[in-house]
């Protein structure tokens, strides 16, 4: 083989390997990767059965219920839609009511969301960014002083008969 | 007064590292002996001065000087002592000293010890060197200064993050800094070569064992994180593909392939261009990784730092060393010649073909970093990207490689026999084949992958052992001249055998947790059980346990098999009074290479029960005693005589001779 031959040769099996890799990179970031929604676009737009999602919000205060097991229900909210979650196993240590969480599921077809991975984690001033993003969005968290209004607050404030 | 002397020493550190960036490449231009010789001076005095000012800052921690908001912010007086002195860089500002401090403690290492190099090289790595230095000091002194006062003086401090109060985690960022500021002494050579435009073995010889340092850091260092996380966090993982470890792993998986790369460097003056470029990536992915961990832009247990002022600053930095190596590269690499001839089936074959999917799976975990964070800032939408991506993308690229490993020692120089190597390989295959059949009847043919797992993990055990038994010739020449002949073998032979053999064992262990670990999540009150794996779990008692800063509950088990006492588990959350926190401190039993893992979580509304997660993991901790090979295999590697350090030309002739 010449030189040249062999410098074709190894480019070619170069591009095999990185387009292989390009290849499975694609298939697999347009199948398994989960989207952030908050409770208000997942109520807007149910997603496909199999879509991951990952939810984020405040936990809801006065909707954790556990059955005895290691089975736990609560509601994520944003203070206009929540949305009820099911989760079984341990929940993070961090894992409070009316402190930001992570979800991450699916959503069923009863519109409970299936939870096998629940994140709340290890700081006590932490906020999960995405969740901290959408508050800022709607104006109820400012920069260096965290969550200006309490969500159950804002509820009671909405006018009656708003819709919600 | 000591907090003040460490400041200056910090801003003297600079003036010094900006001199060391200028003077020593002058005097290479110009060939100026003196000058060249200010870099050794200068190297190591800047060591000094920024080995003054960490420890003024570690003592203002250990004597709990509130007056300093960083230890105010980062450290109480109930601090058992060890963690006063690891709350030093446990936090932002401490951490980045300790990255100088390494990254100083290298450039006067390379100044100290590197008598032998020529005077040129040298000096113009000193400076490059001298550069990286002086940007980070830069950074530390504009954006996060440890040694901020405040006025007046708390009583008492906030407390270090409690998930950081662990002997594990009091290790692991010094462990990982090393390698990960170990790489830049490569980078560093990389340009002053390019600088110099000239490159060759004695280059590659030079550069190898200082990669090899830093690899081996870095391996253990990203081990230690691992088991750390595994047992700290409670959820019984021991990678999340978190971006955070993957800062970590991109550079391991470069500085991989640069290893390997070096070698056909040394051996055969080949591949030179493409090892400069691995020297740059690696220390890229480096920058990258601190980059990552240090601007805030992602939210974790790393990330202390939220004010965007250091985010713009460290992404500078970046920019400027990445770009501008990366065009003194695209100037300078036509200027270096190719070098020796081989064909594909050759030792220098199989280690490019190592690069070339080594690379390739880095990129692949670098699209899986990089790829949310450009969406979020392109298209505004947030995705994670988790296990499941990685798994489709990395996996299928590290099998093949895997499977290559075993070959690649038994090809020659030049132009292997690959028949003649799979031939020697026939024991090894019978053990994969063996694996296979043995899995794929224990599980009834139901778990095929795993059965191709675990005979890849024992194909690569035995495999990377064939070399030196086939060297040793024990079958021919019988055990006492095998033996003999055996001892005899380079290091350099034990170092990769053992690297690879520990490669496997990493595998094997990955392979049976991930298809044989059990699980049980229930709600246990004393006196009950539960059955797992084959052993009985009993909840004994609940109890109280104050510690020094904080207050545990612990559950107390007992582990039983066939009614026999086997163990006992003790299983603990603490709770962090100063920063109202709670730890899950996990029970773990060891029994083999097999753990039993018991974690603990909420107790029910009337207090008498608590939801317990207890996992079966067999072979888990051969995941970690495999990195642990490795690194050993590198140890070996950095020991064979023709890597020494400064090794004179003598012995390297002689040893070149011993290996023809």
């Amino acid at each position: 083989m010449t030189r040249k031959a062999k410098r074709l040769y190894s480019i070619g099996a170069m591009l095999v390997v990185v387009g292989a890799a390009a290849g499975l990179v694609l298939t697999a970031l347009s199948s398994s990767v989960a989207y952030f929604q908050s409770p208000t676009d997942l109520v807007k737009n149910v997603p496909g059965p199999t879509q991951r999602i990952r939810l984020g919000g405040l936990v809801e205060e006065g909707t954790v219920k556990r059955d005895g097991s290691s089975h736990v229900t609560f509601s994520v909210t944003d203070t206009v839609d929540s949305v009820p979650v099911t989760y079984t196993g341990i929940l993070p240590d961090l894992f409070r009511e009316g402190q930001g969480v992570i979800a991450e599921g699916t959503l069923g077809p009863d519109r409970v969301f299936v939870a096998d991975t629940v994140l709340a984690k290890h700081d006590e001033t932490y906020m999960p960014k995405e969740v901290v993003d959408d508050l800022k969005a709607r104006g109820l968290w400012e920069d260096g002083k965290g969550l200006v209004k309490k969500p159950e607050e804002t509820v009671s404030a909405a006018p009656v008969g708003a819709g919600s | 007064m000591i907090v003040e002397i460490g400041h200056f020493a910090l801003v003297l550190s600079l003036s010094v590292a900006l001199v060391q960036s200028v003077l020593p490449m002058l005097g290479a231009r110009r060939g100026d002996q003196r000058l060249m010789e200010t870099g050794t001076i200068a190297a190591s005095g800047g060591f000094v001065l920024i080995a003054i000012a960490f420890s003024a800052l570690m003592a203002s921690y250990v004597t709990s000087d509130f007056s300093v908001l960083n230890v105010f912010e980062n450290s109480n007086s109930r601090q058992p002592l060890l963690y006063k002195f690891t709350s030093t860089w446990g936090n932002h500002e401490g951490s980045m000293l300790l990255w100088v401090l390494i990254l100083a403690f290298f450039g006067a290492l390379v100044a100290l010890f590197g008598r032998d190099l020529p005077a040129t090289l040298k000096a113009n790595v000193l400076s490059v060197q001298a550069w990286i230095l002086a940007a980070f000091l830069l950074f530390i002194l504009l954006t996060s200064n440890p040694f901020q006062r405040l006025d007046p003086a708390p009583m008492e401090g906030q407390d270090l993050n409690p998930i950081l109060q662990d002997v594990g985690l009091a290790i692991h960022p010094p462990m990982l800094y090393l390698g990960y500021v170990g790489f830049s002494i490569a980078f560093s050579f990389a340009i002053a070569a390019l600088i110099d435009g000239r490159i060759d073995a004695a280059w590659a010889r030079w550069v190898r064992p200082w990669t090899l340092i830093a690899w081996i850091f870095l391996t253990l260092g990203i081990a230690m994180g691992s088991y750390w996380a595994y047992y700290e966090l409670g959820w019984g993982g021991w990678w999340f593909w978190d971006p955070v470890e993957n800062a970590s792993f991109m550079p391991w998986l470069a500085g991989t392939a640069l290893l390997h790369s070096a070698l056909v460097m040394e051996k055969r003056a080949a591949l030179k261009i493409w090892t400069i470029l691995l020297a740059i990536l690696t220390f890229s992915l480096s920058l990258l990784g601190t980059f990552l961990v240090r601007s805030g832009v992602l939210t974790s247990v790393h990330a202390f730092a939220t004010d965007p002022a250091r985010g713009v600053f460290i992404l500078a930095i970046l920019c400027l060393f990445i770009g501008g190596a990366l065009v003194l590269f695209a100037l300078r690499a036509s200027a270096l010649e190719g070098g020796g001839l081989f064909a594909p089936i050759s030792r220098e074959g199989a280690l490019v073909f190592n690069n070339l999917f080594l690379t390739t799976a880095a990129a692949t975990v670098l699209v899986g970093t990089l790829y949310p964070l450009l969406l979020e800032v392109v298209a505004g939408e947030k995705i994670s990207v988790g296990a499941p991506f990685f798994d489709l993308t990395f996996g299928p690229v590290m099998v093949p490689l895997l499977f290559a490993v075993p070959f690649g020692p038994l090809l020659g120089w030049k132009r292997g026999d690959l028949l003649g190597a799979a031939q020697r390989l026939y024991f090894a295959a019978g053990c994969a084949l063996a694996a296979l059949v043995g899995i794929l009847a224990y599980t009834g043919g139901t778990k095929i992958l795993t059965a191709f797992g675990f005979a890849l993990a024992f194909w690569l055990l035995f495999g990377s052992l064939t070399d030196l038994f086939s060297r040793a010739a024990f079958l021919k020449k019988g055990w006492r001249t095998g033996l003999a002949r055996f001892v005899g073998l380079p290091r350099s032979a034990f170092g990769t055998a053992l690297a690879h053999f520990g490669l496997g064992v990493t595998l094997l262990g990955i392979v049976s947790v991930s298809s044989f670990q059990e699980e049980v999540i229930t709600t246990m009150a004393p006196g009950s059980s539960v059955e797992i794996a084959g052993y009985s779990l009993t909840f004994d008692r609940i109890a109280q346990r104050p510690g020094a800063n904080f207050d545990a509950q612990a559950v107390h088990f007992s582990v039983r098999r066939d009614g026999v006492v086997m163990t006992e588990i003790d299983s603990s959350k603490r709770f962090f009074p100063v920063r109202q926190m709670t730890t899950t401190e996990s029970g773990i039993w060891t029994h083999g290479f097999s753990q039993l893992y018991v974690s603990l979580g909420d107790p029910s509304a009337d207090k008498q029960s608590i939801v317990v997660r207890i996992w079966w993991k067999p072979l888990v901790t051969l995941i970690w005693i495999g990195a642990v090979f490795m690194a050993v295999g590198g140890a070996f590697s950095l020991a064979d005589r023709r890597l020494r350090v400064g090794a004179p030309e003598r012995s390297r002739r002689k040893a070149s001779l011993a290996e023809a």
